[in-house]
């Protein structure tokens, strides 16, 4: 099933998050990845809710999620129009023998070493999904401990912005 | 003006011209209940929590207005749960306004707390924990605003006992602005014109109308566009009253547990308009062999109602009068006489005479029972249909949906979403205090009587006089039916021994009664019960093998 990102501007308030979550799990939709965190405004928080299924369920969700009060606006990315990050940590384990090999697939995919131990190493990664992936595969070799993400966040290219309060799409 | 919270939660429900509010005290909400004691708010102490939210549903049906209930916290709380959600599935606007725990206790499962907000989520139009004293007015405003507007329904708001007693400036103003509420009440022109040229192409079409028509008071725009086109009305449990039943062009209601005529009709359709109904797995049966030669209009003020369970040619988001409203001004004289379906109506009217709901002759002279089709036709008769009826769930709400003809939207009050038992008794208690000039007679079965009567007590402390008529088959007789039908008659959990004599239960609570078996004495019986000064209880003896449909 193909994946849609949905931007969904909420109020910044306690419970918001939950109501979203719950709405989710209630009528049976699948999330694949939810990032949170504040906007330029304090009062409003940028939600970027990757949902896994058909154009009905994507229709389904943006009605739903638009019936909270506290869901401002909502509006769905195009892929080609928009760009997309996820932060991943990755830390894989690493002695003298492995370590050059580890550093030279970081370099490579341009991750970043942010701690070293005796015996491991713990990389920021940043990049779409897919990226995310390939890198993962590559460290899978040396043995990966621990992996924590963050979810995709997503933004418009070029003048558009989502505003509130307007029916205007674009600026 | 300084008062304490609690006060101001007083003053702003009188601002919202709140004048009867149903609730049960305890001691997270007592605050609440002191400042109440002194307004001229009256409040109706119901004998549980869930009756409250019930009486207030009921009370928000028949005037129109938001009905009002409270409780403490915790277990007063999760009481009202059930009728939050029953008003959630049915769009009625309530408000919840429960006690919390102490601000500064919350999360530490102190005695009667219990998370409602969480709770309540999913059934609730919208809640509110209090977090801030200084917020309480705003909040009410916002709540009346949120629960009458748009697609109705409940809202909660939970006021934490320290905050209550805080002393705040109540400063009330009109018209919230919320950014993420603008619910949208006029069609789109462009799709009414889409409306307009499919009734002109069709030959045989269908008005579906729900609970949205009653909603926003549409039934003279609906009549008024039915009669000049020729357009046959089925209604779903939630749209009886739409249009008056006994009009010619009402089919009745549709469904699995529906009449025949407005079946057929809605089968053999080629353009099915629905308006204000989110056609459920009740009315519609699998969605995939409804109105399969139909083109499908859907208007409803719910934009996520629209394509959720139906698959929809033309949407339409609105308000059913404000939509019906623009259709008639596309529907001049020249239009009705080009587009009149007459022989479409003359069909349909076969269909509706071969199966009449109204007249129910009483079958045969059986001495044991009465014949609950042929006593609620007798009640259509001697009522006009005028009276409030209000049902319970089970065979009798079935029953009295196909066979009690109510003349007017708001004559008849079922849970149709949740299918609630116990609902009816304390929905009529609400709906004779918000209307008591009209007769209320609340319908039940005995079993589900038995969820509610200790509402008995509400009725007769508070004087409130409905007209009850039990049917008693010491069944659970819709479970047992199914039992019957799917589950090669293994009956099982589905008698009710042990059950009270009802009359005399009556009695206790100084309410007088008879018990029927019999059909010839129906007729005496009702006409008794309804010429009565006060409340009265009438329990008709059915047979256990009488049928739903």
């Amino acid at each position: 099933m193909a994946k849609h990102t949905l931007s969904v501007l909420v109020e910044n308030h306690a419970g918001v998050l939950s109501r979203v979550a719950g709405l989710f799990s209630r009528r049976g939709f699948n999330i694949d990845s939810l990032a949170v965190g504040v906007t330029e405004d304090p009062n409003v928080s940028r939600m970027t809710i990757v949902v896994d299924g058909d154009d009905y369920t994507v229709e389904q969700v943006t009605k739903q999620l638009n019936k909270l009060i506290d869901v401002i606006k909502i509006r769905q990315l195009n892929p080609s129009d928009s760009v997309a990050r996820e932060l991943a940590l990755i830390k894989v384990t690493a002695n003298s023998s492995t370590r050059p090999e580890i550093i030279q697939i970081v370099d490579i995919f341009r991750a970043k070493i942010v701690d070293v131990s005796k015996n491991t190493l713990t990389i920021e990664m940043t990049g779409v999904a897919d990226k995310i992936a390939a890198f993962e595969e590559m460290l899978k070799q040396f043995g990966i401990k621990e992996m924590v993400r963050t979810g995709m966040i997503a933004i418009e290219r070029g003048n558009q912005v989502i505003k509130i309060g307007s029916s205007e799409e674009s600026e | 003006m300084k008062m304490i919270a609690a006060q101001a939660l007083v003053k702003a429900l009188e601002h919202e011209e709140v004048t009867t509010v149903f609730g049960y005290p305890g001691a997270a909400n007592a605050p609440i209940y002191d400042a109440l004691s002194k307004s001229t708010i009256k409040h109706i102490l119901t004998r549980h929590e869930q009756g409250a939210a019930h009486a207030a549903s009921g009370y928000a049906r028949v005037t129109r207005k938001v009905g009002v209930c409270m409780a403490t916290s915790g277990p007063g709380a999760t009481n009202l749960i059930t009728g939050i959600a029953t008003a959630y599935m049915d769009s009625i606007p309530l408000i919840a306004i429960t006690g919390q725990v102490s601000s500064e206790m919350i999360g530490r499962d102190v005695f009667q707390e219990v998370d409602i907000t969480g709770a309540t989520a999913p059934f609730c139009k919208h809640n509110y924990l209090i977090k801030s004293a200084k917020d309480i007015p705003k909040v009410i405003r916002e709540a009346f605003h949120i629960a009458s507007t748009g697609r109705p329904g409940p809202v909660l708001i939970d006021v934490p006992i320290d905050l209550q007693l805080e002393e705040i400036d109540f400063q009330y103003s009109k018209g919230p602005d919320i950014r993420g509420y603008k619910p949208t009440y006029k069609g789109h022109a462009l799709q009414i014109k889409k409306i307009v040229e499919a009734i002109a192409e069709s030959a045989r079409p269908v008005i579906c109308a729900g609970g949205g028509v009653i909603t926003s008071n549409a039934t003279a725009e609906l009549t008024e566009l039915v009669e000049g086109l020729g357009i046959p009305v089925a209604t779903t449990l939630m749209g009886i009253g739409a249009i008056p039943v006994p009009h010619p062009l009402c089919l009745g209601m549709l469904g699995s547990h529906g009449v025949r005529a407005a079946n057929l009709a809605v089968a053999k359709s080629d353009l099915l308009i629905v308006i204000g109904a989110r056609a459920g797995d009740r009315a519609t049966g699998q969605t995939d062999k409804f109105a399969r030669q139909a083109k499908i209009v859907h208007i409803d003020i719910d934009p996520a109602e629209i394509g959720k369970n139906l698959g929809t040619n033309i949407p339409v988001v609105g308000d059913a009068k404000i939509i019906l409203q623009q259709l008639l001004n596309y529907v001049d004289e020249h239009y009705k006489e080009k587009h009149y379906k007459t022989q479409w109506i003359s069909t349909i009217t076969q269909w509706k005479n071969a199966k009449p709901t109204n007249n129910i002759k009483e079958d045969g002279n059986n001495e044991q029972y009465v014949n609950p089709k042929y006593a609620l036709s007798v009640l259509s008769e001697v009522t006009k249909g005028e009276t409030i009826v209000v049902t319970e769930v089970g065979q009798n709400q079935i029953w009295a949906a196909n066979y009690y003809q109510t003349v007017y939207p708001g004559g008849f009050l079922t849970s149709g979403g949740l299918g609630t038992m116990g609902y009816g008794l304390p929905a009529a208690i609400g709906a004779k205090v918000g209307s008591p000039e009209k007769t209320v007679i609340a319908i039940a079965g005995d079993g589900s009587f038995q969820m509610s009567m200790q509402e008995l007590g509400t009725m007769k402390q508070w004087d409130i006089h409905i007209k009850i008529i039990l049917f008693n088959n010491y069944r659970l007789g819709m479970v047992r039916e199914l039992q019957k039908m799917k589950y090669q008659m293994n009956y099982f959990a589905v008698t009710l021994e042990g059950s009270p004599d009802f009359v005399k239960l009556a009695s206790a609570y100084d309410i007088p009664g008879e018990k029927i078996t019999n059909n010839s004495k129906v007729k005496e019986a009702l006409d008794r019960a309804l010429s009565y000064q006060g409340p009265y209880l009438l329990e008709f003896i059915v047979d256990p093998e009488e049928s739903t449909l």
